[in-house]
């Protein structure tokens, strides 16, 4: 029904842009990964597997990484636990109250990123709202300082800020489950747990395959919440990399870093991918 | 009704301890807001419980602190000239997906969304290395062109769902009628996709004025506001931060209650 002018004009245009500001730039960090840096600070463009091979044999860099990866499957994990049942209860329990109290999930979105994770570390710092608190009723005299500057730090903010992003696809995965197999289920007999595991949360799974992709990808890349609240030991890989990228002046090793981020992310995308195709019922 | 209503309540599993739970996360979502805003009106600075001195002082403060407003600024601007990108990119990408095949259209939609699911340090850091190459100098409109390259993947997937909704007769009919396609365009196909056009516009401005992971890398002389409190972070904590954080908070619950207020007045006629 489009005529091959239109078709052009709404293809073309697009096309382009991404090509030269999405393409162009994720093959330039492909190629930057196989560069070197002379001892004149200048990038060599000649091919080499010197900075793969650094990732391997320096210990500090797969350990970084597979910190992160642990930090941001307790994320993941946290995330779930908190949004997974809130979801449920919206959809299922709330009755009237449910857009009401979706919105006031949705709120703390609108609140900046980085201003929450301050918000945390000053909840969190020695001299902070938790701490003063604490001893304010003689719970403790001392401030607790293993709350601020720690992975327990990054987990906790990350957690907060995720938390509603897990929450979303859930939520959504649960409206869109039929009522009437709720009902068919209890007019089978099946007790109010079977209905939940056997008809409810197997549905359910796209939208928990969903949210934990975001919640493990998006914290596992994170650099921010880590600089402001981890302290030495809560350091993630992007800070490795963004410590490359500036005082360090390594580009080429880290563009090797971000590529294998960028790697094991797309791995991630398509696995869960391939689940919820495998869990959809629809 | 009210029975059926009732026996469907009943054959619904649920627990005594939902509910418990559901206050916990939200306590949990709101204590660093609410932290955020008692102390931004306590005249000893943040931290420190119970809050005391209750003062506007800091919210003085920040009037008088031009860097602040110059990076609001900032902000705005780069808010704005990425919306108009993303969504002058995003609409035909969504069109393109909804109704043209050409090679490469699986790459292209996958390309599109990278950045709405990858870390930001990737996006910024590729770009960072693209306007290196082409000795492009980093400037506001780098950071311009890195959101706006991004959020097409928003305008993207906002305009797409609302083009699986659209009622593809009307265009027919439009062009049947006479017009020709880009007469429906305008005319049709546009208007019906308005709704979705200003949700994304929304969503792209907000994502935009928080936006810092790629802007950590391209950025030039000019702080955007992000960056300009992550500056300040670095060399300490003050109550000028929860006061402009507060304010733009404020603004933000503006914007959503509007958008609401729209949307349940244009939905009605959606559905006529």
């Amino acid at each position: 029904m489009f005529s091959r002018a239109y078709r052009a004009a709404i293809t073309v245009p697009p096309l382009v842009w991404v090509a030269v500001f999405l393409l162009l730039p994720y093959a330039l960090l492909f190629c930057y990964s196989f560069w070197s840096v002379s001892s004149s600070q200048e990038i060599v463009h000649s091919w080499t597997l010197d900075n793969y091979r650094q990732l391997l044999r320096v210990n500090v860099y797969w350990q970084t990484l597979l910190r992160s990866m642990w930090i941001a499957a307790r994320v993941t994990i946290f995330s779930l636990l908190l949004g997974y049942p809130l979801a449920y209860y919206l959809s299922f329990c709330a009755g009237k109250r449910k857009d009401l109290l979706y919105q006031l999930v949705i709120i703390p979105l609108w609140v900046s990123y980085l201003v929450r994770a301050y918000a945390w570390k000053t909840i969190l710092g020695s001299d902070g709202v938790l701490n003063t608190l604490l001893q304010y009723v003689h719970l403790t005299s001392h401030p607790l300082d293993f709350l601020l500057y720690s992975p327990f730090a990054v987990v906790l903010t990350l957690t907060h800020i995720y938390t509603p992003f897990t929450f979303l696809p859930i939520y959504a995965a649960l409206e869109h489950i039929p009522r009437n197999l709720v009902e068919a289920s209890h007019d089978l007999g099946a007790s109010p747990f079977q209905t939940f595991w056997r008809v409810i949360f197997p549905l359910s799974i796209p939208g928990v395959l969903a949210g934990a992709t975001f919640a493990f990808v998006l914290s596992l890349g994170d650099f921010l919440a880590p600089l402001l609240l981890g302290g030495p030991s809560g350091i993630m890989i992007s800070n490795i990399v963004v410590s490359l990228f500036g005082a360090a002046y390594n580009w080429p090793l880290g563009a090797a870093i971000s590529f294998c981020m960028l790697a094991l992310v797309l791995a991630l995308l398509s696995l869960s991918e391939s689940l919820e195709k495998k869990w959809s019922f629809r | 009704m009210e029975l059926s209503m009732n026996q469907r309540e009943r054959t619904v599993p649920t627990s005594r301890w939902l509910p418990w739970h559901a206050i916990v996360v939200f306590a949990f979502l709101y204590l660093p807001i609410v932290t955020l805003i008692v102390y931004s009106f306590n005249g000893s600075g943040v931290g420190g419980f119970p809050p005391r001195d209750l003062t506007l002082n800091w919210y003085r403060q920040l009037f008088a602190d031009d860097a602040i407003w110059t990076s609001v600024l900032n902000s705005l601007l780069v808010a704005f000239a990425a919306m108009a990108i993303s969504l002058a990119f995003g609409i035909p990408a969504a069109l393109a997906l909804d109704r043209a095949n050409f090679p490469g259209k699986a790459l292209f939609r996958r390309l599109v969304l990278l950045p709405l699911i990858l870390p930001g340090i990737i996006t910024g850091l590729s770009l960072l290395m693209l306007f290196q190459a082409g000795n492009v100098k980093l400037s506001l409109l780098t950071i311009v062109l890195g959101h706006g390259t991004a959020l097409i993947s928003v305008a993207t997937t906002e305009v797409f769902a609302g083009l699986q909704k659209l009622d593809r007769t009307q265009e027919e009919a439009s062009l049947d009628l006479g017009a020709n396609y880009w007469q429906t365009f305008w005319r049709v196909t546009l208007p019906n996709l308005r709704l979705s056009i200003i949700g994304a516009a929304l969503l792209i401005f907000t994502l935009s004025m928080d936006e810092i992971a790629v802007s950590f890398f391209l950025i030039g002389r000019d702080n955007t506001l992000p960056l300009e409190i992550w500056g300040r972070l670095r060399r300490g904590i003050t109550p000028e931060i929860n006061a402009i954080s507060t304010i733009i908070f404020i603004f933000s619950l503006a914007a959503i209650v509007t958008w609401y207020r729209l949307r349940a007045k244009a939905e009605p006629e959606l559905i006529l």
